[in-house]
């Protein structure tokens, strides 16, 4: 359950950045993405898939989030 | 302008890599690789931040290093006490030559070694009463200091000493911070953990301290200057520039820098960070907390600087954006001269860098704008994402390094033949041996300022000065050298 920092780069996009691994990847898609909420599956452009609970309201970036490694 | 084939520089890293045991090959295999500039991501190519393979040469520093070394020791009102045995303070004292201004001794303290000189009662006693009577002296002696950081060494860790609980009772004794930093050299595999713990103790014990006071006037146009650490000057030479475009700079971190600047930093519209791998840690968390955005920015050579001006300029208004190109058109004549003189000694000259943690990427376009080449480039202590920046900059096919060993170094030297080499003190001797004109880039090679348009000019002089040395020349003895009419022997008869 590593603290992600969500953050935005010069193009819009969203970073996810997780400081313990000094990993830092764009992320690819994001399964909930509405004006009343954000999150559920994070797919990052690695391949890799992560998983929050969707946060309502959407937060405003950047803001540090919990997330959990999705299976698969 | 590729002076090796893909394939080529490919075999040469199968070649040099023979030598070792299976394990050994394997793991080294995954630190070097040749440029593709088609890649977006580094880490299909090169594995970096890992541990060095035991029994290799390997030029890394610790955790202590990055910490006491490199973004503590140059803020200059502040004590920074080497809490351990003497040999780790005394050893790094000044050496990377962070530049400021003040009375030594009054009220700045930078090229003074401050140690607990730990003997063996304190380690097997515990040195924390000992640390208490340091930080009184301290105050007693240097009243004007600031505040005092504890960085620990080795045995700090290895002894269990709690820094923690002497520093909190202290700063509440005194009134000033006295902060306990964990930067105990065997932490991480390089310096670069060192960095982020120093970063991660700013960010503790000074970022938020004037969170309510709003007693400090700001400007729309306040900047911070983050990760440069004014060796010989660099900060200054910078600094000038972005106070010609009309932006005042507030804080520099951490060359020449001060507690009250980094106090103030979280007020300032932007924060512009030069060495991205000691700082982006304190970067991210302002923009967190704080909001406020950070940009990287690159200050070695003309078309770097044009460019960086222009996009630090591109974040402010229009006045600032026509002083930026003032500021360029204003400078434009100097480099040029510059350029004029220098380039047509140094043209298609290759250069071979083997540094920390901004320079093998950030001085290639100083290179290119003199017409060298940089043919192969590493980081001692890079993490994925400053290869990730790299590729870009490096041409097509080019080598790179991570954690390069002394041996590796050593044989792609040989089979590249670079007209320089800039990497630093420990691999100096051994390439001049060899015949190999030589810079020590940590810090300039005792000269410097290198950023900037001022740092241009000299940085193009050091160059010349380097290669175009007549003793490069000399480098077969006398009785050595053919007779007259015969054909020169190899220079390999006499090395």
């Amino acid at each position: 359950m590593p603290n992600v920092m969500i953050r935005k780069n010069d193009s819009g996009g969203l970073l996810f950045y997780v400081a313990k691994k000094d990993m830092e990847e764009t992320i690819a898609s994001v399964e909930t993405d509405t004006s009343d909420a954000w999150g559920g599956a994070v797919e990052l452009t690695d391949g890799s898939r992560w998983y929050i609970d969707p946060v309502s309201p959407p937060p405003s970036f950047p803001t540090t989030l919990r997330f959990k490694r999705a299976e698969g | 302008m590729a002076t090796m084939t893909r394939d080529e520089t490919q075999a040469l890293i199968q070649e040099v890599l023979e030598v070792y045991p299976e394990k050994a090959k394997n793991d080294r295999a995954k630190h070097l690789a040749v440029n593709d500039q088609s890649l977006e991501q580094s880490k299909k190519c090169i594995t970096s931040n890992r541990k060095s393979q035991p029994g290799v040469m390997t030029v890394r520093g610790c955790a202590y290093a990055g910490s006491k070394g490199v973004v503590w020791g140059p803020i200059k009102d502040m004590i920074h006490v080497s809490h351990g045995p003497v040999g780790c303070g005394q050893y790094s004292r000044a050496g990377r030559r962070n530049y400021y201004t003040g009375m030594t001794g009054v009220n700045t303290f930078g090229t003074m070694n401050f140690t607990s000189d730990f003997q063996e009662k304190d380690i097997v006693f515990g040195g924390d009463k000992k640390l208490a009577k340091i930080v009184d002296e301290i105050e007693q002696l240097f009243p004007l200091s600031k505040g005092v950081s504890v960085q620990s060494e080795c045995p700090i860790g290895l002894i269990g000493d709690d820094i923690e609980s002497v520093s909190k009772q202290k700063t509440k004794e005194l009134e000033k911070p006295v902060i306990a930093v964990r930067c105990e050299g065997f932490r991480g595999v390089s310096q670069s953990l060192g960095h982020h713990i120093a970063n991660d103790s700013i960010r503790d014990n000074v970022v938020h301290n004037r969170d309510n006071d709003n007693s400090f006037e700001t400007t729309p146009y306040d900047v911070a200057i983050i990760g440069d650490y004014n060796i010989g000057g660099d900060a200054w030479s910078s600094r000038i520039l972005l106070e010609e475009m009309g932006l005042r700079v507030v804080a520099q971190w951490s060359g020449d820098g001060t507690l009250s600047e980094m106090e103030l930093t979280p007020k300032v519209k932007l924060n512009l960070i030069h060495c991205y791998r000691s700082m982006n840690y304190i970067s991210r968390h302002m923009e967190e907390r704080y909001g406020v955005p950070w940009m990287e920015y690159n200050l070695f050579g003309p078309t770097k600087i044009a460019e960086s001006l222009r996009k630090i300029a591109a974040f402010f208004d229009e006045t600032i954006q026509t002083n930026a190109e003032k500021v360029i058109a204003k400078y434009q004549a100097e480099y040029d001269a510059i350029i004029a003189k220098y380039r047509p000694r140094l043209e298609g000259k290759k250069v071979m860098l083997y540094v920390g943690g901004l320079r093998p990427r950030h001085i290639i376009g100083a290179y290119e704008d003199l017409g060298m080449e940089v043919v192969g480039t590493g980081y001692e202590f890079a993490h994925n994402d400053d290869y990730d920046r790299t590729i870009k900059e490096m041409g097509d096919s080019t080598l790179l390094f991570d954690d390069v060993t002394g041996y590796e170094f050593e044989e792609f030297t040989k089979a590249l033949k670079p007209d320089m080499i800039g990497s630093g003190i420990k691999e100096k001797y051994i390439f001049q041996k060899m015949g190999i004109p030589f810079r020590q880039m940590h810090s300039w090679d005792y000269s410097g300022p290198y950023h900037g348009y001022d740092g241009f000019a000299i940085f193009a002089r050091d160059m010349d000065m380097t290669i175009n040395n007549p003793c490069w020349n000399s480098m077969q003895a006398p009785w050595l050298k053919p007779a007259e009419g015969e054909s020169e022997a190899p220079m390999a008869a006499s090395a």
